[in-house]
């Protein structure tokens, strides 16, 4: 049976993880590839590396940064962060990464991810799709949530699919860092309305968090990063705990 | 040496980074000769079929890789290519195992992407692995269980998850990827 994926996300700032990580035993805790290596070890089913600075003199950091991964992770790993044209996913590739993900650049223009999965394939397409809540309207917001649009999130989520994203990643901005659970209505009507796989992301404070959106939804995996980074749950025993829920986790 | 096949498809690399974590050295190469002599070759790749097939026919790489009677293991669109057909882009393959690659009927999320077991597992590349462990894959296109299957797999419908003939094997999901149960798959093809 096809397992339920949980994804640890690790931001990434001039080649260092972000934020604070107490795991012990790290040698550099600031390292991504330690921290990824910790992760797998703890049976993450796969890595999300996103480039909070993504300017353009970051980019060649964040390509050897890549290339380290890939030479040392032996799970599927995505890579996102200010990605604007076809070329920076064909660096970013060639690094060796196995996804990369677009946000508010594909929003702007979104004919680039039927270039980039022209060029690389559709499984390759992760489309983050950050979403708020606003006067009982679920839409889209770019820029980090900064700037709202005036794309509904079912719309652009059957959009993306149409031009040929093989993923969606989807984040409620009205959850992100509350805590307080994965909003499961958004989730549950996105998952339900396309038919590519969605990751859940924003609000992951338990592993109750967790098993609510698989038995709620239709997603496919769920993302979450400081709960893990702080070592609030260790994927070990979310995943036991999962299994004992009785939700196909490998 | 170790061959692995350059072609115009992704993830060749990761196929590299992997047989260098177990120590052995390969080439990337779309070289006749240094295909011909090297001990195994290795036929990675993410991508399209049609156009794949294109491009090894223009190079008359498809003949080279149909000769090679050493070790081959094909690895995702490498095992699409073996086959006779696909359904994607209607494209006639290699036609190296009896088996037709079809499209996923879209009655759940596609592609199958994520961490699958199998259903029954035999032969050489499944030595210590069991139909617990679980396998990376990421297709859309399935190539439908034949006289050369030695691994299925279940995703809307029974399908191949690893077929062999003769000094061929081929895999759908991506050893390479597929954490410590990928390396010893891969480990079981090198030491054949």
């Amino acid at each position: 049976m096809l397992k339920k994926r949980i994804i640890p996300c690790l931001d990434i700032k001039d080649g260092r993880t972000v934020k604070g990580v107490n795991f012990i035993n790290l040698i550099d805790a600031g390292d991504p590839v330690e921290l990824a290596k910790v992760y797998v070890k703890q049976g993450a089913d796969e890595l999300v590396f996103l480039d909070i600075t993504a300017t353009i003199e970051n980019r060649k950091a964040l390509a050897a940064l890549v290339e380290r991964i890939a030479t040392e992770i032996n799970i599927p790993f995505t890579v996102g962060g200010g990605i604007d044209t076809v070329k920076d996913v064909s660096i970013l590739i060639k690094a060796g990464a196995d996804k990369v993900t677009v946000n508010s650049s594909a929003v702007r223009r979104p004919e680039l991810i039927s270039e980039i999965a022209g060029q690389f394939g559709s499984q390759c397409v992760v489309v983050a799709i950050d979403t708020k809540l606003v006067d009982g309207e679920w839409r889209v917001v770019v820029d980090g949530g900064r700037t709202l649009t005036e794309l509904k999130t079912i719309s652009w989520a059957n959009m993306v699919e149409e031009l040929g994203a093989g993923e969606i990643l989807l984040t409620s901005m009205n959850n992100d860092g509350t805590k307080s659970g994965f909003s499961l209505d958004i989730a549950g009507e996105v998952s339900r309305n396309v038919n590519i796989p969605v990751i859940a992301s924003g609000g992951a404070g338990s592993m109750e968090h967790f098993s609510q959106v698989f038995f709620n939804t239709e997603c496919s995996a769920a993302l979450a990063a400081s709960i893990f980074h702080f070592g609030k749950i260790d994927i070990r025993e979310l995943k036991k705990y999962l299994k004992h829920e009785g939700i196909a986790i490998r | 040496m170790i061959a692995i096949l350059k072609y115009n498809a992704g993830n060749i690399k990761s196929v590299q980074n992997a047989l260098t974590r177990l120590g052995y050295k390969s080439n990337i190469t779309d070289n006749p000769s240094e295909l011909l002599n090297a001990d195994k070759v290795i036929f990675p790749g993410v991508g399209e079929a049609s156009s794949a097939i294109h491009y090894l026919r223009d190079r008359g790489l498809d003949k080279t890789i149909i000769s090679l009677k050493q070790p081959v293991l094909g690895i995702c669109l490498g095992l699409q290519l073996m086959c006779r057909f696909s359904e994607e882009g209607e494209t006639t393959c290699m036609g190296i195992f009896d088996s037709d690659v079809r499209l996923f009927p879209p009655v759940e999320k596609i592609p199958h992407m994520g961490w699958n077991n199998c259903l029954t597992i035999k032969g050489d590349l499944f030595k210590g692995i069991t139909v617990k462990d679980d396998l990376y894959y990421v297709h859309s296109y399935y190539a439908e269980i034949s006289s050369c299957t030695v691994a299925t797999c279940d995703y809307i419908v029974p399908f191949s998850a690893a077929m062999q003939k003769d000094n061929f094997y081929a895999t759908q999901f991506h050893p390479e990827k597929s954490a410590e149960t990928g390396e010893k798959i891969l480990k079981n093809f090198l030491e054949l």
